[in-house]
């Protein structure tokens, strides 16, 4: 028992619900709303110390024992995202006291941060697959919400769509784990293990665990990503931010957690079929990145390559190539969140999202620029910064284990999305200067400093390997090793 | 044209106190027997919504002076408390524990802590059916 671990779901949740009582008081939303994010980040750090020195940490809710009550379990795959999640979060929060404005936070923005922060932590940290059901929706009728509060047409537009083709999904989900317990008696995660090693994964558990891959894969924006350039493009742009550094990752997590610890047996099956959904992905995505001439859309199709990059680890299933998808997983995280924020600059000083529109911005905006430069090079892959050693331990996986279409079109596709930044680079920044700084509609203060803390972070991210490879191996670790963790939930099983 | 409800407007206010005391047996029946805070709120929230059919929006609120969004944080907060209680005094977050007490006139009666968890479902139920309730009602 650590209570340690209920800890990053009832900071934020406390936090909200405390500030439903100040909705007028924008200056101590935004005091409480920092603090409990630095809190949290306290907090999770302290695990991730805790789990790298003693082990995966689980908390029985309620004194329970799993697998009769409910179980959350901190390793360190989960603590790792988390600690990205606090990280993101606060940045995008800071950015967004200053551009999101007082009508929206008025109407309880920051109490919905709040809870969408309780959704993405308690999906990382729940043991148990209807707990996880329950997170997903805490998440998403919170993401409902900032998707559509300030009520533009846009928004209103892409949120109907965004709310339908998720209850769509959640439903399907429900009926998932309805045919899971018919067939296994079980929705702890640990114990569902248990039981499909003892029984063997047949052809109807197969089935479920393809119905569970569509489920997620919707919300991962795998292959089944057409609600997403949409629902990302109408909020405002710290709002964006947030989404594409957090929402998908949450499904990306889930398909993560359940195919490495539960359905793991028929990997010619499903693994096969990740892989190639995670190709197709890169590729769509990749054709979109290219295509569009709106900074927005460009940054919401990045998204999706990455998504599809991410499955390219799982797919192939070596420890390393794990690791390598976890590392890739953080830099994402971060790199997105930072691609976001500095186009939501861009688009805050020109007035226009249109690329054709934008020019010479380098001359009075040289730390933005450059900003950008260092996180385009980074979302593409070049050596010293975050992108680099996922990439490389994903491909050397790939070739290794015989992968070669999927390990050609990562290449491909790192090159599109080089590509595809870089031309929001050289047409933003480079060329005549069209924009004094009179006529700018907006003013950068305050806006490139959480900017600099994810680029610090980005750079950090790829000097410190050594570091850091420490505990994205070990994380590596208990995923291919599903026993670590049902000995960690299960200590009395044998 | 002004419609005469004085039928309507009698019977709500009795069926009212009747509701809630239904209410009140579902909220205390839900630990033995089929009930608990989250149909006990449904039914609270319903016999308030009969008081606005009966009445007019500002009658009610004249004599319920109750902002339900607040409602809603007091619930959601009150159920979160009794986890973060047991947290505090070294349990498993959300440990709760009972006690048999007697009360001089009703005798030996089971107190859970589950009880005041229940109690914020409540809160929470009654808080959320009317906002939405009253907040699609307004012109605004």
């Amino acid at each position: 028992m650590n209570n340690l671990v209920i800890l990053p779901i009832v900071i934020p949740l406390l936090a909200g619900v405390a500030l439903i009582f100040f909705r007028k008081q924008i200056r101590v939303q935004r005091y409480v709303t920092t603090l409990s994010l630095l809190l949290l980040a306290v907090v999770t750090m302290v695990l991730i110390q805790q789990v790298s020195d003693a082990g995966t940490q689980t908390l029985n809710l309620g004194g329970w024992d799993p697998p009769f009550g409910i179980v959350l379990v901190a390793d360190m795959f989960a603590l790792l995202l988390m600690l990205a999640t606090v990280i993101v979060a606060f940045c995008c929060v800071l950015y967004g006291f200053r551009t999101i404005g007082e009508a929206r936070e008025k109407h309880y923005l920051y109490p919905f941060i709040h809870f969408l922060l309780v959704g993405v932590m308690g999906s990382f940290l729940t043991g148990d697959l209807f707990n996880l059901f329950v997170f997903f929706e805490v998440m998403l009728l919170a993401s409902y919400i900032l998707v559509s509060l300030g009520g533009t047409k846009d928004q209103l537009r892409e949120s109907l769509k965004y709310v339908l083709i998720n209850i769509v999904s959640s439903m399907f989900f429900l009926v998932a784990i309805g045919y899971l317990y018919a067939i296994t008696g079980t929705l702890n995660f640990a114990d569902l293990s248990m039981r499909i090693a003892e029984t063997g994964q047949d052809g109807l558990i197969t089935t479920v665990a393809i119905f569970l891959l569509l489920v997620f894969a919707i919300k991962a924006a795998l292959l089944m990503y057409f609600w997403l350039p949409g629902a990302y493009v109408v909020p405002p742009m710290a709002i964006s931010a947030m989404f594409a550094a957090l929402l998908t990752k949450v499904g990306i997590y889930a398909i993560f957690r359940t195919f490495t610890l539960i359905f793991y047996h028929e990997p010619a099956v499903t693994h096969q079929l990740i892989a190639w959904l995670g190709i197709l992905t890169m590729i769509f995505g990749a054709i979109g990145a290219v295509a569009y001439w709106d900074v927005r859309k460009i940054l919401a199709y990045n998204v999706v390559i990455a998504v599809g990059f991410i499955f390219a680890g799982l797919a192939v299933f070596t420890e390393v190539a794990l690791a390598g998808s976890i590392y890739y997983l953080m830099h994402d995280m971060v790199v997105k969140a930072l691609l976001f924020l500095l186009g939501g600059v861009m688009i805050g000083l020109t007035g226009t999202d249109q690329l054709r529109k934008m020019s010479g911005m380098i001359r009075n905006h040289a730390a933005l620029g450059w900003m950008f430069f260092l996180a385009a090079l980074a979302l593409a892959g070049i050596p010293p910064l975050s992108g680099f050693i996922g990439k490389l331990l994903i491909l050397q996986g790939a070739i290794g284990e015989g992968f070669y279409i999927l390990a050609a079109v990562g290449l491909v596709t790192s090159l599109m999305v080089l590509y595809s930044v870089m031309k929001i680079f050289m047409n933003g920044f480079w060329g005549e200067n069209q924009l004094s700084v009179e006529d700018e509609r907006m003013s950068t203060r305050g806006l490139l400093f959480p900017c600099a803390i994810l680029a610090t972070i980005t750079v950090g991210l790829g000097l410190g390997v050594e570091w850091v490879n420490v505990y994205a191996l070990q994380a590596a670790e208990v995923l291919n090793n599903p026993q670590l963790y049902i000995e960690a939930v299960l200590p009395n099983a044998d | 044209m002004k419609t005469n409800d004085v039928i309507l407007q009698t019977i709500a206010s009795v069926a009212a106190f009747i509701i809630l005391a239904f209410a009140a047996y579902l909220f205390f029946a839900g630990h033995h027997e089929p009930g608990g805070g989250f149909i006990g709120g449904l039914v609270i929230a319903s016999a308030l919504v009969l008081l606005y059919i009966a009445f007019d929006m500002e009658t009610v609120e004249k004599g319920i002076p109750v902002d339900y969004k607040i409602l809603t944080g007091i619930g959601i907060g009150l159920s979160l408390l009794t986890g973060v209680g047991a947290m505090v005094l070294g349990y498993p977050f959300l440990s709760h524990t009972y006690e048999y007490v007697d009360f001089p006139f009703f005798g030996e009666i089971e107190l859970a802590t589950s009880l005041l968890f229940e109690a914020g479902v409540s809160l929470a139920v009654v808080g959320a059916i009317l906002t939405i309730i009253l907040s699609i009602s307004e012109d605004v």
